[in-house]
């Protein structure tokens, strides 16, 4: 029959019950619509610049390049987007979207509390009603997004089955549509369940390399050599490199989380340690035992603990046109550290995977080659957690 | 084609689900041949997974009590086999798990080894339509069958699921997740209605069936009522003393709906 959508090589496709067909479908046909229609890219825009506030900076960081001694390096600054994430990007695109296809409900899952804090940000501007499902031990080490959210006027279901973390809030959410599906969209958080959604949230994210790629050529008049961005389900990555993927000079590299290490049970570093399987509705590489069990993932970073990666991602990683690195904890919260101390930029622990790799990679390059690092969020919600790993307890 | 159309010649077929391995693959071995003795037509086994996502808390919470004591897709094929050659279950038998558990088995030795145990077809909620080829192409090949859902939401894809399904169809009576429900608001007469007019294979109804109420309305509109939930829950509250209260379970909803 040769029906499946969405496909990555061999990666995407549809791989959930027959009881959300329509509503993906519907979805695939709304979103295939709009997606052209001047109007609503229009509103899409006065949305990112009117109340984002896009386009986001590209800033060159002088400190960190010196500190460093090797290639220039520039930040591409999502952290300074209204809710402190490029979450928001996806967010105002589906959010739109949902209005237009009548839609009055969101539900949304997250890991770190971004996207949870974007869609209700979303859902509060449009007059929706919002729920999110996120982990009960993500609700635990992000309880300040709990309360945004809530302040925010959405509600928050905190998941306890399975190991209570990003995935186990996947599918909840996942459950949770198939019960109401006629008056709710689903407003996934990254690139990464089934077809179209892979699609819509990479056309949403891709914004940032659109963007990155004119300033870039405006302030050193040639393309970057190497664009950096850390990656679990991998929405800000595909965002950051999607308009570079043709110029095949630009190394792009996502900076997976290796928890406490790929060599240990502790990872979330899915190309590094994963293999190709079919979970939440897609076809990619996952953390898995011999039996395609899924395996219990874990990093400091809650937004990064996610056993599975997008279907094109994966594609990338098969193809070789982007390299996927893991790095630890340890290394992450370092990168936090240095970057705060270097820039006075605050990451998010998350964009500290990138910052991370590019302490290990820049001071290996010439120094006129150029790299673009994504700074996907900002820190301010991982402090108390990265206190308490440095040993200090602090009240939030 | 499978011998699963054996399963709805005798009337109503009444096709009980277990998760394999809760408590332990010998008491599910045993519930097993109880449900064939108290009438059962055909027994989905259900390969637990980790990550269940058409399931609710029930059966859920059964996977990860089977995976916790070491149920592996391996065992459950011995059990499947030892069922055949030394307990005397004869019924027709059909795998219920996802899509990954036979993926990352290999879907041609997956094949290969269900056969040998004696497993007729295949149940696998996250595999749509869409998807189907990539199992039942390789299923077909083996004489096994890939068995199809319908939803209450399938509207103007019922017509193609229906028309090109294999073994029977397996028809969703509400929204949501598998579970006890103590109504079903779905019209199932003419859900089963549409079914049928482009079936060639029977159709059995499940989710939220417990009671042999439900199961004798249900089985007014369907050639068999499959119940999982209510059979996992007795289990839960038994443990391995669970066969006999199994079995009397499986004759009173037999009865109900013959």
């Amino acid at each position: 029959m040769g029906e499946s959508k969405g496909r990555f090589g061999i990666h995407g496709g549809q791989y959930i019950p027959e009881t959300l067909m329509n509503a993906v479908i519907e979805l695939e046909e709304a979103y295939n619509h709009y997606k052209d229609d001047p109007e609503f890219n229009k509103e899409l825009e006065d949305l990112f610049n009117g109340y984002a506030g896009r386009p986001s900076n590209l800033y060159f960081a002088s400190k960190l390049t010196e500190a460093l001694g090797g290639c220039r390096i520039y930040l591409k600054r999502e952290d300074l987007n209204h809710t402190g994430s490029h979450k928001i990007n996806n967010v105002l695109g589906q959010a739109l979207l949902a209005k237009k296809m009548g839609k009055t409900r969101l539900i949304a899952e997250t890991g770190a509390g971004q996207h949870g804090v974007a869609t209700a940000t979303a859902a509060a501007l449009m007059g929706m009603e919002c729920k999110v499902f996120m982990g009960k031990v993500d609700t635990e080490r992000q309880a300040l997004n709990v309360y945004r959210m809530k302040l925010l006027g959405a509600s928050v279901m905190p998941v306890t089955s399975g190991t209570a973390t990003l995935k186990d809030a996947v599918s909840e959410a996942m459950r949770e549509w198939t019960t109401r599906i006629d008056d709710t969209h689903y407003c996934l958080g990254s690139v990464m369940g089934p077809h179209p959604f892979p699609t819509i949230v990479r056309d949403f994210q891709a914004v940032i390399s659109r963007e990155s790629r004119a300033q870039v050529l405006e302030a050193e008049g040639r393309l970057p050599d190497y664009v950096l961005a850390c990656c679990g389900g991998g929405s800000n990555a595909i965002g950051s490199f999607y308009h570079y993927i043709n110029d095949k000079d630009v190394k792009l590299i996502g900076c997976e989380a290796a928890g406490r290490g790929i060599d240990t049970f502790e990872t979330a570093a899915t190309i590094n340690t994963g293999k190709v399987g079919i979970f939440h509705g897609m076809k990619s590489y996952f953390c898995q035992n011999e039996y395609g069990q899924i395996a219990p993932v874990y990093s400091i970073s809650a937004g990064l603990d996610y056993p599975g990666i997008g279907p094109e991602h994966a594609m990338l990683h098969d193809t070789g046109r982007a390299e996927y690195v893991a790095i630890t904890d340890e290394e992450a919260v370092n990168a936090f550290e240095f970057l705060s101390k270097t820039e006075g930029i605050i990451p998010a622990i998350e964009s500290a995977h990138a910052v991370a790799y590019a302490m290990k990679l820049a001071p290996t390059l010439p120094k006129d080659k150029i790299m673009v690092i994504t700074i996907s969020g900002r820190g301010d919600k991982d402090c108390a957690a990265i206190a308490r790993y440095r040993g200090e307890d602090i009240n939030e | 084609m499978s011998d699963i159309s054996k399963a709805f010649i005798n009337g109503k077929a009444f096709i009980p689900f277990i998760t394999c391995g809760d408590p332990d693959l010998e008491t599910t071995e045993e519930c097993i041949v109880r449900m064939q003795k108290a009438g059962a037509s055909m027994i989905e086994l259900g390969i637990p997974f980790s990550d269940p996502t058409a399931e609710g808390p029930v059966i859920m919470e059964a996977s990860i009590r089977a995976l916790e004591a070491g149920a592996t897709t391996d065992r459950i094929f011995d059990m499947a086999k030892r069922l055949r050659s030394e307990r005397g279950v004869t019924i027709p038998m059909v795998f219920m798990t996802y899509a990954n558990v036979v993926f990352s088995y290999g879907i041609e030795r997956f094949c290969v080894k269900s056969k040998e145990c004696g497993i007729s077809g295949f149940i696998l909620p996250d595999v749509p339509y869409e998807e189907k080829e990539e199992f039942a192409s390789v299923m077909r090949g083996y004489g096994l069958d890939f068995v199809s859902l319908i939803a209450p939401t399938s509207e103007d894809r019922i017509a193609k699921i229906a028309s090109s399904a294999e073994g029977f169809i397996y028809i969703v009576s509400s929204l949501g997740v598998t579970g006890v429900r103590s109504k079903i608001n779905t019209d199932i007469p003419s859900l089963g209605r549409a079914v049928k007019s482009s079936a060639n294979v029977p159709c059995a109804i499940g989710f939220g069936i417990s009671t042999p109420e439900q199961a004798k309305e249900m089985s007014q509109h369907a050639d068999g009522v499959i119940v999982g939930s209510a059979i996992v829950k007795l289990i839960a509250e038994h443990g391995k003393d669970a066969p006999s209260y199994v079995e009397d379970y499986v004759r009173s909803m037999v009865s109900a709906i013959t």
